[in-house]
């Protein structure tokens, strides 16, 4: 297939790596120029993203460019890179919301006066937000699983300093109780993240020690293990294999969130600014449900089998749990930060129905809720900058001053909300259809979670949007031309994936269909065959 | 041909786009693009229609299909269009009430400064119910379904700085959500036992699938309807919906969107016929609504929310005539085509009134405008006539069709469903000549409104009457056009089948055509009692238990209130506080207690060399006595 | 002579040793009690070699000698300078190393 003497993959992930670096030694004085060289290099990141998706061949071999070269021998660790269709989408969406990230958070890190001259907290905001990129796509990318684990973990750091370093400007609760806050929720993150990796650090080490008993030689690369297990070479006893299942799922678990393991969700999205709290929910979270799908269920078909009744139901509590507790936020960036649970819930849904629908819908709704979060969440920043509080309470009327900012909040409020004719309504009703298929039950109480997200997004419109004009909301100016630029784009991609998600889903069924012969699965057949029907 | 069918749908979507993104500089002219367009759509209708009139009554659907939309393994939905009868009426209805109504509003409309945002969103409208009425598959239904469901939202929510009408429209939305979760439940159950959600299979494979599965289908696809027809038990959004401008009740919550779950049964008629569990639910579900409507239209005061009152029980009608099966999905379509008529008209009636009357809609406060207001009070006059069945006019037919078909079910059931339909006819009565009394004749009983002014009630301009004479026409003509020669009948039969129905022994048509006569003679004289011979007070008289209730919309609210609204907010409290303390106390107790611990550890660390001499000690101590343990097992 | 006595002197020594350093608070005499206790495990060090015939623990031995030397020079250096600042030998009143 493509050649693998050029390494692409590599470079993808190497060249926000060494842009962070030269933005993080960018001089004090010169800003704006951090600022640029940043989104150059996101830029970059984002045309070589394009060329993988290019390059990717949906009929060709499972992993493509596919990278290989030997790193720790004496433990089987491998530097292994290469992307099926779920990595290569998502490799995508990575790159395609930094830009963004980068342009929303544009003032969010000028220095406010008070420190020294020396201080340089733009370049370090921009630099983390590269080194957060660089990482999560060698996440998706790699095949070995111990280069996965390490830089699953690694993106820890940076995030830790983007939510504990840089928030709003402005803090109802006055800028003491804000730092502290704002401590709380960077070791919250930092804790439970590295609670879920520490145990799935046990897993790792614990499937090498499997590998290490039965092929001779250990080994961490998950095309090895595949074949190995497809040709029957690796048999984990049943206990064993429910245990490693255990440790990663819980891992991936927290990172998603499922509840209840969400809590530090919404104080690390409410403390952290807007395009921060984008960079958790849009961008790292989703590290964790592709890896419930790639190494949950690849590597322990048997154990996911197993375990499929309890995570389904943790996902529908998730569902439901998230949606209700949106509703009774004060603060619209924890509301959003719920709604995410719900929808991470979805996802896990559409992951462990085991079903071609719910695969494939579970993989676009992790793009689609990317895109959706990411718009409203910033479109919710810029209006939060301009008024200085994150409380609903605090606005009202906002359509009469910025109509513009009022619509495209709705527009990002009816993604979330999965309008048809807008992206996020083809992978949740794939995701239902997927789950229904399989468990009518759980598909059906999955439903209503539509109504309760009805309910969250259109109460936040109404009571920040609409009505008599809110006293201090009265001078807002309207979304300025680099806003627009953030939103526009993030709109018609809703609308466009919403219309035409065939490009997605041609990159996404081949993978689909390998996941499911993992798990050995299939379908399950409707009651009449309507092709047969007609020619009766 | 064909490709008409997307251009049919493609510009009023185009002018949605333009004049939602187009800015301030369209803002002289965009009403006329808005308007222009949605005549556009209309023309191609009608292009269609002549080319449909062409072929044989077999022949007639049209398919195109534009791209596969969602190709996912085992799994397939199509952007794909069908024309057939069916949509043809429901284009035709559409786009010619919608054109009337874009011209209505360049005149109604005209002093508010956000003009071109509401024709954006008008032709929003129509762009998605046309996909709603074109879509050849559940799912891109789904999508006009949801589509028309914004626009209304959008609409009623029109003057959003006033929160009576953000309320409302979130409330409209969040109830149809209700009823689009049984339009979900119902693809998914389709995709599961059919492997499929387009029409055409679906419903040529109905007979291979058991009653139990069909009628589950045919429940949540009422549930559906329901949402969207504003049926019991999800009724209580559409009086509320009257906060949106009148044109946008007349269009939307009158003639066309609360329709689409007559088109969605009718459309689905294959299912519902082998259902017939889910069929007597329907009726049961019609024959409710227009009892329920129709005691709310008597008691209210509001001009606009009688007629919504109205509307829900000439829905109802509909309803109730596509649970009877093929014996009445034509009738119901007739009566939805024939409403759509007179209840624009009248709509448009009340908006012209309000407009002479600066915005007041208590009809307590008006009073003697015929003289001020002839054109409107003679288009009114007409809609009024049609629709309470005065002989001749299209409310007679299609409705005596409606009544007809419902003793014709037969049995028992076709006696309780006949005398529900024939109670409504004279509730119809009643309601509707009260309106008419109070607004029309009388004395006047006009107030200054809050800013003081009195009204000076005056014709309005022609944009605004040339749309009502139009619409006056249709609801004095249409119902007897349709009817003789039974044209429309044997028009959609190819698509929704028609047998006759037969009158229980007993029973002849002429006796319940006088029976309905004699309902709606009753209705007009127990009105003309209340209202014409006596003086009607200014301030609401108390009333009986019944009217208080009626007036309170049948205590709707309250009921969602109490069932629904409160225990709601309770769970979601709760779950805020749990969150909390327990699932978030849990974490940071998990924290505190590793807090705890190491405080008392620290202790162990006091400084004196030679106690951590002893530990030492003590540990190299342990060590070896393990070791040798160890060795010694 | 039977070598195993020497390493029962060993233990006996290291156990003076250990339990000086335990038991007392003078810093000299706690310094000497360390002392005795590598002295014993020399001891018992080169007693192993002669047990063994073979030469690797006298090399430890020696090993042990020089870093006992270091360890005086820079371990009595620090006495004494403790002794100015504080006018006490006493290990216990050199107790600020806690949290």
């Amino acid at each position: 297939m493509a050649d693998s003497s050029f390494p692409l993959l590599t470079l993808t992930a190497a060249v926000p790596a060494v842009g962070a670096i030269a933005t993080a030694a960018v001089p004090a004085a010169k800003r704006e120029l951090a600022k640029r060289l940043a989104l150059g290099v996101s830029l970059v990141t984002l045309v070589l993203a394009a060329v993988i998706a290019v390059r990717y061949d949906p009929n060709g071999d499972r992993f493509q460019l596919t990278e290989s070269r030997s790193w720790i021998a004496d433990f089987g660790v491998r530097y292994e890179l290469g992307v099926d269709g779920i990595a290569v989408v998502l490799v995508a969406l990575t790159a395609l919301l930094i830009p963004f990230v980068i342009l929303a958070g544009w003032h969010d890190a000028d220095p406010t006066g008070k420190q020294s001259s020396r201080w340089r907290p733009t370049q370090g905001f921009f630099a983390l937000i590269l080194a957060v990129e660089a990482m999560v796509i060698v996440s998706f990318l790699a095949t070995d699983i111990f280069l996965f684990y390490i830089f699953f973990e690694a993106m820890l750091i940076p995030m830790y300093f983007l939510i504990g370093g840089f928030g709003d400007k402005a803090h109802e609760h006055g800028e003491e109780e804000a730092a502290r806050q704002r401590s709380y929720a960077a070791v919250k993150f930092l804790l439970y993240n590295l609670a879920g990796g520490l145990i799935m650090l046990a897993a790792v080490i614990g499937l090498f020690v499997v590998t290490n008993d039965q092929l001779g030689a250990g080994t961490f690369s998950l095309q090895e293990i595949l074949q190995a297990r497809a040709d029957g070479d690796l048999e984990i006893s049943t206990n064993t294999e429910r245990l490693l299942f255990l440790g990663f799922f819980f891992a991936f678990a927290v990172k998603a969130p499922l509840w209840p393991l969400h809590t530090w969700l919404p104080n690390a999205m409410g403390e952290s600014t807007a395009p921060v709290a984008v960079l958790i929910t849009a961008v790292v979270d989703k590290v964790g449900t592709f890896a419930m799908l790639r190494f949950c269920l690849g590597l322990f078909p048997e154990a996911s089998d197993w375990a499929t009744p309890v995570v389904l139901v943790l996902a529908l509590v998730s569902i439901l749990y998230g949606a209700l507790l949106a509703i009774g936020q004060r603060d619209m960036k924890r509301l959003i930060a719920y709604a995410s649970i719900s929808h991470f819930g979805f996802i896990v849904l559409g992951i462990f129905a085991m079903t071609s629908q719910g695969h494939a819908g579970a993989t676009l709704y992790m793009v689609n809720h990317g895109i959706s979060t990411a718009a409203l969440m910033l479109v919710a920043g810029f209006l939060i900058s301009r008024r200085g509080s994150r409380l609903i309470a605090d606005y009202g009327g906002v359509q009469k001053v910025a109509p513009v900012l009022a619509g495209t909040f709705l527009i990002g409020g009816l993604a979330t909300l999965s309008l048809p004719g807008l992206a996020p309504f083809v992978s949740e009703f794939l995701v239902l259809v997927g789950t229904f298929s399989r468990y009518p039950a759980i598909g059906i109480i999955a439903t209503v979670g539509i109504v309760l997200a009805a309910i969250y997004v259109l109460v936040l419109y109404q009571r920040t949007m609409t009505g008599p004009v809110a006293e201090k909301v009265a001078k807002l100016p309207d979304l300025r031309a680099r806003e627009m630029l953030v939103v526009a784009p993030l709109i018609a991609l809703l609308i466009g994936l919403g219309v035409y998600p065939k490009p997605l889903t041609e990159i996404v069924n081949p993978a689909v269909e390998h996941t499911m012969s993992d798990v050995q699965k299939s379908d399950p057949e409707p009651d009449v065959n309507p092709v047969e029907a007609a020619h009766e | 041909m064909e490709s008409l069918i997307g251009l049919l749908v493609a510009a009023p979507l185009l002018g949605a786009a333009v004049l939602l993104c187009g800015g301030r500089r369209l803002d002289r002219t965009g009403h006329w693009l808005g308007t222009g367009l949605a005549f556009t759509s209309f023309v191609l209708g009608l292009v269609l229609f002549a080319d449909m009139l062409g072929k044989d009554g077999e022949e007639r659907a049209l398919h195109s299909h534009l791209f596969t939309w969602i190709p996912v393994e085992g799994f397939q939905a199509d952007a794909a269009f069908q024309l057939d009868q069916l949509s043809m009426t429901f284009v035709l209805l559409i786009t010619g009430v919608g054109s009337l109504i874009h011209v209505y509003s360049v005149g109604y409309m005209e002093h508010d400064e956000r003009r071109r945002r509401f024709f954006g969103y008008l032709n929003l409208f129509l762009a998605a119910m046309l996909l709603l009425v074109l879509a050849d598959n559940f799912l891109l239904l789904y999508v006009g379904w949801e589509g028309v469901g914004l626009a209304s939202y959008l609409l009623i929510g029109f003057w959003q700085h006033k929160p009576s009408a953000a309320t409302a429209a979130k409330k409209a939305f969040i109830v149809n959500r209700v009823g689009d979760v049984g339009l979900s439940i119902a693809i998914m159950l389709m995709f599961v036992t059919f492997g499929t959600f387009a029409f055409e299979p679906v419903m040529n494979s109905v007979g291979e699938t058991g009653e139990g599965k069909l009628t589950a289908i045919g429940l949540m696809l009422l549930l559906a309807a329901c949402g969207k027809s504003a049926q019991v038990p999800l009724q209580s959004w559409l009086g509320d919906a009257m906060e949106g401008p009148t044109p946008v009740s007349a269009l939307i919550h009158a003639a066309t969107m609360v329709t689409a779950g007559v088109y969605l049964i009718v459309r689905s008629g294959a299912i519902f016929d082998a259902a017939p569990d889910a069929q007597l639910v329907v009726t049961i579900v019609g024959a409710v609504t227009l009892l329920f409507g129709a005691i709310v239209g008597c008691a209210k005061d509001d001009i606009k929310k009688a007629l919504a009152g109205s509307t829900m029980s000439q829905i109802g009608y509909m309803i109730l005539a596509a649970g009877l099966g093929p014996i009445g999905y034509a009738f119901a379509i007739m009566h939805l085509v024939t409403h759509g008529f007179f209840k624009a008209g009248l709509f448009l009636g009340a908006g012209s009134v309000m407009h002479g009357m600066n915005d007041e809609v208590d009809m307590r406060k008006y009073g003697g405008l015929r003289k001020y207001m002839p054109v409107t009070f003679v288009t009114f006059g007409l809609g009024y006539l049609a629709i309470i069945g005065f002989p001749g006019l299209s409310g007679f037919f299609s409705k005596d069709l409606i009544i007809e078909a419902a003793f014709a079910k037969g049995g028992t059931q076709g006696w309780i469903l006949g005398g529900a339909a024939l109670l409504g006819a004279a509730l119809t009565a009643y309601y509707m000549t009260r309106v008419m009394l109070m607004t029309f004749f009388g004395e006047k009983r006009w107030e200054a409104d809050a800013k003081g002014d009195m009204p000076h009630p005056h014709e309005s301009p022609k944009t605004m009457t040339i749309p009502m004479i139009v619409l006056a026409i249709g609801s004095v003509g249409a119902g007897a056009f349709f009817d003789i020669g039974e044209r429309f009948v044997h028009w959609l039969e190819p698509v929704t089948g028609f047998e006759h129905g037969h009158l229980p022994d007993g029973l002849s048509v002429p006796m319940v055509t006088g029976a309905t006569v004699a309902c709606m003679v009753l209705g007009v004289a127990a009105a003309w009692l209340q209202y014409g011979r006596r003086p009607v007070p200014a301030a609401a008289p108390r009333g009986s238990l019944l009217t208080r209730a009626a007036r309170r919309d049948l205590l709707q609210d309250d009921f969602n209130h109490v069932a629904l609204v409160k225990p709601g907010e309770y769970l979601t409290r709760g779950l805020v506080y749990l969150d909390h303390k327990l699932v978030d106390g849990i974490v940071n107790g998990t924290a505190a207690a590793f807090g705890g611990l190491s405080a008392r550890m620290r202790r162990v660390q006091n400084g004196y060399a030679r106690s951590y001499a002893v530990s030492m000690f003590g540990g190299a101590v342990v060590l070896i006595a393990a070791t040798l343990l160890m060795r010694a097992v | 002579m039977n070598p195993v006595n020497y390493l029962y002197l060993a233990a006996l020594l290291f156990t003076i040793g250990a339990a000086g350093v335990l038991i007392r608070r003078n810093a000299i005499v706690v310094f000497m009690c360390i002392e005795l206790m590598l002295n014993a495990c020399n001891l018992a060090l080169i007693t192993f070699s002669r047990m063994h015939g073979n030469l690797d623990g006298q090399i430890v031995a020696f090993f042990t000698m020089v870093v006992a030397a270091a360890e005086v020079v820079v371990g009595l250096a620090i006495i004494v300078s403790f002794y100015r600042s504080r006018h006490s030998a006493s290990v216990d009143d050199a107790a600020l190393m806690k949290l």
